[in-house]
Order: C-alpha cells, then structure tokens, then sequence
C-alpha cells in the first residue's frame, strides 16, 4: 500500500475591515484575519473602511487572546518618489506586532526584510507569482514565508506545485468577489477611470459608477462608458469593469466572466489533498453577517474534511453575487 | 543638452501568420529607422511554435542591419512547458532578454536584462531591486505620469524607456476571451485569436469603442500616441520610446516618432500625419498626463 501524506489543516484567513468585522471573523472560528491600515497602502481602500493604528493595536490584542492570528495587508505599490506612508505601514505592522504583513512590491518587500527581519512576509495575490520560479526568488531573497496564489493555477496545477516550493506555504481564495484577470497585473480600472487596484487600492470605484434610468430599464456606467444594462424586473448589479456585458464580433456577452462570486465550498477536499496551507475568504468591504456566515460554513467544511467525514450541505446562494456561483479557476474547463 | 532618445520597436502582440511575420521582421530590419527590435511571444504559449522556426534568420537579418535584438519572454508563465521555455531564454548568451515575469529576471543571475513593461514597476526601490538582479533597461508600466516617469529616471542609472504608440496591453488572464467570444474554450480555441490581427474590437452596449482582446490579454481599443509628448518626456531623461507593432504602416510611424523627436516635424502636423497613417484609429493620451488612459488630451491641455 502506499503511503499517504499527512493532511495539513489549512488556515482559515478571513477577511475584516472594520473592527466589528474582525470580532466576528475571530468570534466565528478564523484563525487568521486579514486587515488593512486606512489609506491606499492596501488594495480594499474603501471610503468607511479599515483600521487606524489604535484599532490595529486593539484588534490584534483580541485575536491573539483568542489565539487568533492578524495579517496586515500592505499591497498596493508604493508611488514614485513617495513611498513614506508604506514604510510606515510596514513599520507599524511590525511595531504592533502583526503576525505577518502581506505585500506585493519588490522594493518594498525589500525594505521590509532589511529594516524589519522580525516581520513575517506574505506574498500578495498582487504580485501574481504564478510558478515556482518566481515563488522561490521571493523566499530565497526576502525569506518570504508565504504565496497566496493569482486565481489562474487548477487544482492539479497547485498540487504540483506545492511539493516544489516547500516550505515555502501557499494561501489561495476560496470564496467571494472574483478577478478574471492575473490580480496585479490589470489595469483596465485605471483606464477607464483613471485610479487601479496597484496605484490606488480600488477596482471600479464607486465615485465613478452612474445608474441611469431610461424607458427600458437601468444602465449602468462606469467612468461614463456603460457596463451592463438591465430590464425592470431585473436586479441592476455593481458595474464591476470585467463583469460587464460588451459587444465583440456584433455578438452582445458577458465577454470576460458573468456576475458571479467563487465558491469552491465542494472542492475543500481536493484544496486540502493539494497541500494549501491557508484558505482566503475575500471581502473586506462586506459586512459583519456576510463574514460570519461565510466563516462558519468554510470552518464545518474544513473540520468536516479533517475529520474524514463527508461536507456539510451548506447553500451560500443568499450572499454570493447574483445568486451566481463559480469554482473559477481552479477548473481547466474555466480558462 | 539632452541626447535624442532612441527608438524601440516592440514585440508583435498579435497572432500573425508566421510568414507575414518573418516579412514584416524583414522590412523592419531593411526600412525601419529603430535602435532596438524585440522578438519573441509575450502574450500565449499555444502561440510559440510556429514561429519559432523563423526566429533564427529573423535575428539574423535583424542584427546584419544594424538593429539591437531583444527576445522578449511570455508575461504568464504557469506550465510546465513554459517555465522550461522561459529558463531556456534565460540562458541565451549573446542576445539581450527582456523579463515580463519576475521569474524570468530571477534566472538571469547578474547578466544584463531588460525589465519589461509587463512587470510591476512603481518606484525607485524596485527600480533598485531590479538594477541589482542586471536590469540595464526598463520599459516602465503603461499607468504611469509624466512626472512618475520622470521621478523614476531621475532615480536611477538604467535607461528608462516609456509606451509611446499602438494599442496598450492592459491585463493578462489564464481564460482565452477570443476564444470565449466564439463560444470555444482555451484548449480547443482553433487559433481564433489570428482573425484579428490588431486585436478583437470589444464595444459597450451603446456600440461606444470600449477595449481590445487579443486571446488572453485585453487591451485598449484606442490607440496610444505620445507624439505630442515625447519632446517633454525626453527633455525629462526619457532616454526611449517603445512603438508597439500594429498593421499599419510601422516604418513610417517610426520615421514619423525620429523625425517628432529631432525637431524636423512639428506636433500638429505629426498627429495629422498619423491618422492618415492609422484611419479609423482613435488615439490616446491619458495615462502620461496623469489621467483615465482612455483619454485624449492635446499639449494645449
């Protein structure tokens, strides 16, 4: 008989950002929160969001009583001649002792390993480091402990590549808003509107979103150009850039991907037989029921596979965007 | 007195037919008044070998004319197959490489390469990280200002080089969206992707020109055109400008750009001359002057 590998016991890495939120992530089983300092050092800098260095401080003291872990995301990349408020925010996570900082810049990942040895380094999903190649160059460099995955690998694909790049640990998304796009490497926000997930911390952002009503119903537009139109009995959804419906070869379609959230709740046992360390679940904007909810449901789903028993049936269709769901990436037939 | 800036001709984006590409190599290297011309498949791997078997006699042309050859690498790189290929360009001796993934830099061990405009390239500190690793050039991401551009030559001893024409490539993706367009998938995508060799013309609902696809990397559908900037640029220590390959007539864009850059043809006159050289072509402007990328914003202001 062959022997079979341990299974590690992924992560669960939920998302907060508010101080309420990361109470409830810590409160419904996460062992880590992801969080992000209130400026565009991070890549969900949204107006009402995130946390100030008090609210850090205080957020970490709860986690860590409950021996929960806080990641501070600082994975935007720093602007040309004024790169202060991201060493800063590196110097702060450190300073209130975060239990790792996840960033996506080289010259700041840099910085961070040579004035703050003592802070452990995360690999932004910003960086897109999509091989073993480029995920060894990270940790060999910059001892960076930990890769979350761009959303373009398959399962498979990440089950081969784990055993390549140990001990270096992969994260990888397992629920909510979802780039069709390699993350970090897009920038079809700042085209349209002017301000981009790298430069900014913001996708499709709000200030530039317009809902117009005509006789057959809503338009929605962003940064002036519509996304999407919807009839009257239809629900009139975010114009997130590359959910939009376009017209290519006289042929109206959702050309890049449909409204629809990840959900890969069924596919846990194959992750954790993949050898992932860390599941992420995105949405810091979202609010405190959202990430309880979701929380709950990936931490039965995780302690289900563990314990070799079957998963739970649990329906996230209420919360996930449009009702629709879709495994992504993590299944060839997506590409 | 600034040196005049020199001129690259970038890597052929598009599927085109391997013969038609090895002639349009051929006219560059016999007609084509640019310093440096990059080779090599950036944007799917499905691609590279047909016209793989033309690269020898392509360099070979190009160098005997006098031109700077460059290979460019793939910008996703996740098979196999492809970590292979790009470990392998990594180790070409004699020719200068250009990364577009951070893995392909890492190979380079020290020996000089250019970082290309498909890494993320923001500031001065990873300017400093890549001059460390070799980078002896860099073409620097589309998103950015003048005054970014210009902040980051100022920083650093690496020639510095800024997009300056043809469709802008904006994102790159696993999923194949021209073959998605025809309702096929990526593993079966029939090479549709070649229909369409200035990329697939994507439009809004209201039929308003919105972006490009060319297979799995979406582009702008307008076309960038630095003419009226380059002057200023180059008077901030822009030392190079990049054309990227489109259909039309690239030797005379690239004469059009020598002749803007050496004073010998005014702005207004130049951008009358490129859309007769570009017709039906939209032009953008908006990212070097600090603004949506789609935009067009004369010197006027």
């Amino acid at each position: 008989m062959a022997s079979v590998a341990p299974l590690i016991r992924p992560e669960l890495v939920c998302p907060a950002g508010t101080p309420a939120a990361l109470k409830s992530a810590v409160d419904a089983g996460a062992d880590c929160v992801y969080v992000g300092f209130r400026d565009e050092t991070n890549a969900r800098n949204f107006p009402g969001l995130n946390f100030n260095r008090k609210e850090l401080g205080e957020g970490i003291a709860y986690a860590h009583e409950r021996g929960a872990k806080v990641l501070v995301a600082i994975n935007t990349f720093p602007r040309a001649g004024k790169p202060e408020i991201w060493h800063q925010a590196v110097a702060d996570a450190a300073r209130l002792k975060a239990d790792a900082a996840i960033l996506a810049d080289i010259g700041l990942i840099e910085h961070a390993h040579r004035t703050h040895p003592e802070l452990r380094l995360h690999l932004s999903v910003q960086a897109a480091a999509s091989n073993p190649d480029s995920i060894r160059f990270y940790a060999e460099r910059f001892d960076v402990k930990r890769v979350v995955l761009p959303r373009v690998l398959t399962v498979q694909e990440i089950a081969a590549l784990n055993p390549r790049i140990a001990p270096v640990e992969t994260e990888v998304f397992v629920f909510g808003g979802l780039c069709v796009m390699a993350e970090g490497r897009c920038a079809l926000s700042s085209y349209v509107t002017g301000q981009s997930p790298n430069m900014n911390g913001v996708c499709s952002p709000a200030g530039e979103v317009r809902y117009t009503e005509t006789p057959q119903g809503i338009t929605s537009e962003l940064g002036g150009f519509t996304i999407n139109k919807f009839a009257h009995d239809e629900a009139a959804g975010y114009p997130t850039l590359c959910k939009g419906r376009f017209i290519a070869h006289d042929k109206a379609s959702y050309l890049f991907e449909e409204p629809t959230s990840l959900n890969t709740l069924s596919m846990l046992p194959d992750l954790i037989k993949a050898g992932v360390t860390a599941f992420k679940i995105e949405g810091r904007q979202r609010g405190r029921a959202y990430v309880a909810a979701v929380v709950q449901a990936f931490r039965a789903g995780v302690d289900a596979v563990m314990a070799g028993k079957p998963l739970p049936d649990i329906d996230l269709d209420r919360i996930t965007e449009g009702g629709k769901q879709t495994t992504g990436a993590y299944e060839k037939a997506w590409r | 007195m600034t040196s005049i800036p020199k001129l690259t001709l970038g890597p052929v984006l598009f599927n085109w037919k391997p013969e038609a590409l090895r002639d349009f190599y051929f006219r560059v290297a016999d007609e084509a008044d640019v310093d440096s011309v990059h080779v090599g498949e950036v944007v799917c791997s499905k691609r590279t070998p047909f016209f793989e078997p033309f690269i020898p006699e392509v360099v070979e042309r190009l160098a005997g004319a006098g031109k700077e050859v460059v290979l460019s690498s793939l910008a996703l790189i996740m098979s196999d197959r492809e970590i292979a290929q790009a470990r392998e360009l990594a180790q070409t001796d004699g020719i200068l490489v250009e990364a577009n993934d951070i893995s392909v830099a890492a190979q380079m061990n020290g020996r000089p390469f250019v970082a290309g405009p498909l890494l993320n390239i923001y500031n001065e500190g990873t300017l400093a990280s890549l001059a460390a690793m070799g980078a002896v050039r860099v073409c620097l991401p589309a998103e950015l200002s003048a005054d970014a551009v210009a902040c980051l030559a100022a920083s650093t001893a690496m020639e510095v080089e800024v997009q300056a024409f043809g469709r802008l490539p904006l994102a790159i993706s696993a999923r194949c969206y021209a073959a998605r367009a025809r309702n096929l998938s990526k593993d079966g995508c029939q090479y549709v992707c070649a229909d369409d060799p200035d990329g697939m013309a994507v439009e809004t609902l209201d039929e308003v020109p919105f972006l490009a696809v060319n297979g799995t990397q979406t582009m702008s559908y307008h076309t960038m055109d630095l003419l009226g900037d380059v002057r200023g640029l180059a008077a901030r220590q822009i030392q190079r400008f990049r054309l990227w390959p489109q259909t039309c007539d690239m030797v005379a864009v690239a004469a059009l750009f020598r002749s803007v850059l050496a004073g010998k043809t005014g702005e207004e006159e130049a951008e009358d001359l490129l859309s007769d050289l570009c017709p039906g072509a939209e032009f953008a402007n908006g990212y070097i002057h600090g603004r949506s990328g789609h935009l067009f914003i004369d010197a006027q202001g």
